[in-house]
């Protein structure tokens, strides 16, 4: 799985690190998302997909 | 009509009415959950799914062109194998024959069905048709207010919402005279209380936004068709060569007039979002009783939208005797000037707020907010990353105490 970011477009909901926490974090000073894997392993699959589908600016891109 | 939703065997035709950011959800959730049938997609706009937060921000602004709005590329789209049937809305349902009516006159079957049709704006009486009066939820809208802001012209904002004081702040930065008017007494009121929306009221005033609060707009004024002002309830009257009309919006539920969907303030559905004979809803049309409280509740965010598609697909395969209580913590922001305001839970009805981070003279804070003890919401002010650790305390409503710091 290949995770791509649109950082520009990130709004610091942080619904993604509610959804993958081993895999998205939050910058301290703006809330702007940090990709912790852009490639992380098979177990974590499910949990990316809902990141990327819950993520209101729509920024998380998953090609598997 | 086939059986299979009688019998409780998965859908074997699913057809999903709405198709912005909560029914492009339930597509993509249904098909990454092995779901290979006939799968229909049903818009009323002629668009590609696209996001509308960003109309009233970077669109308005001019920061993006409306291509970046697209939620999925068209080969994205492509892949999820949908019958599109974008540009013509679903005017009737049939819930006996399992049955939607579009307004091209073709009938779209289904063995299951989700509502996602949303909301449109609520307008003010008398104003339709008249150049210069705007509202803002589509990406026409946003173009069109976008093109009239161009002219600077002086505008007035009716409605201190989310809507109505984003746009204030982008209207101000492409220097436009504006007046926001709202009948609640601080902007954002509803949304954040006194103390939080005096701190807003202030900012805007720095910026230049003329504000008139608790007062209501009587009607726009106008002259050979085009908007010239508005008149306030007191006999006020303010010039305006443009108003933005930003006073909430109304669910998309007209078209289920007769069909036996109970519909009230939106479709009325279940704590599994199952409003009975085959049909569900997701997004801003769906209300749903909270699993805790049991309050019947309608929430317009964007991340509803999405959270709800995703409940509203499981439950759709697992069907309504298997589904499962949907639960969320509600959560949106706001973007204005350089503030970003942002909301976890519910501050409608609030009785106690307390700040327990930074200040409102700092323009940076956390504010928790409490109702029959209990902490109901967390409102952070440029606070991005330390607010997230609040959400807990709103998903366990714990109690609203002295100690309620994270």
């Amino acid at each position: 799985m290949q995770i791509s970011i649109d950082f520009d477009k990130c709004c610091g909901a942080g619904q993604c690190v509610l959804a993958a926490p081993d895999v998205f974090d939050q910058r301290d000073e703006d809330g702007i998302v940090v990709l912790l894997d852009d490639n992380p392993p098979a177990d974590q699959a499910e949990n990316v997909a809902q990141a990327a589908a819950v993520c209101p600016a729509a920024v998380i891109q998953v090609k598997q | 009509m086939t059986g299979a939703a009688v019998t409780g065997a998965p859908p074997s035709r699913i057809a999903v009415v709405g198709a912005s950011a909560a029914g492009l959800c339930v597509v993509e959730a249904l098909r990454r959950q092995g779901y290979g049938g006939p799968l229909t997609l049903i818009g009323e706009e002629t668009h590609l799914p696209y996001d509308r937060p960003p109309l009233s921000k970077q669109v308005l602004s001019g920061a993006w062109d409306t291509g970046r709005l697209r939620l999925r590329g068209a080969d994205d789209i492509e892949a999820l194998g949908l019958r599109l049937r974008l540009g013509s809305p679903a005017i009737a349902l049939d819930t006996q024959d399992r049955e939607v009516a579009l307004a091209d006159g073709s009938l779209v079957g289904y063995d299951a069905l989700v509502v996602a049709t949303g909301t449109r704006a609520r307008r003010l009486p008398g104003t339709d048709g008249v150049r210069g009066v705007h509202v803002l939820r589509t990406l026409e809208d946003a173009v069109a207010l976008r093109e009239d802001l161009a002219g600077k012209p002086h505008l007035v904002v009716v409605g201190g919402g989310f809507v109505g004081a984003e746009a204030a702040a982008v209207a101000r930065g492409l220097g436009c005279e504006v007046t926001l008017v709202t009948d609640t007494a601080q902007p954002m009121g509803d949304a954040l209380g006194d103390e939080l929306g005096a701190m807003l009221r202030a900012v805007h005033a720095e910026h230049g936004v003329r504000i008139e609060t608790g007062t209501l707009v009587d009607r726009v004024l106008t002259a050979g068709g085009r908007a010239t002002g508005v008149r306030l309830a007191d006999d006020r009257t303010i010039d305006a060569e443009a108003v933005l009309v930003g006073i909430g919006a109304l669910p998309n539920t007209e078209w289920l007039t007769g069909s036996g969907v109970p519909v009230g303030n939106g479709v009325t559905c279940d704590v599994t979002l199952y409003a009975g004979s085959g049909v569900w809803a997701a997004g801003d049309v769906a209300s749903w009783p909270h699993p805790l409280t049991g309050e019947r509740i309608r929430v317009e965010h964007r991340t509803n939208a999405a959270e709800q598609g995703l409940a509203v697909a499981r439950n759709v395969l697992a069907g309504p005797e298997q589904a499962r209580p949907f639960e969320t913590v509600p959560y949106v922001w706001s973007d204005q000037y350089d503030l970003r305001i942002q909301i976890w839970g519910r501050t409608r009805g609030a009785d106690e707020v307390r700040i327990v981070e930074g200040s409102p003279a700092e323009r940076k804070l956390i504010a928790l907010y409490g109702k029959d003890g209990r902490v109901c919401a967390a409102v952070g002010v440029n606070m991005m990353r330390a607010l997230r650790d609040y959400r807990s305390q709103v998903a366990e409503a714990a109690p609203f105490t002295a100690r309620s710091a994270a």
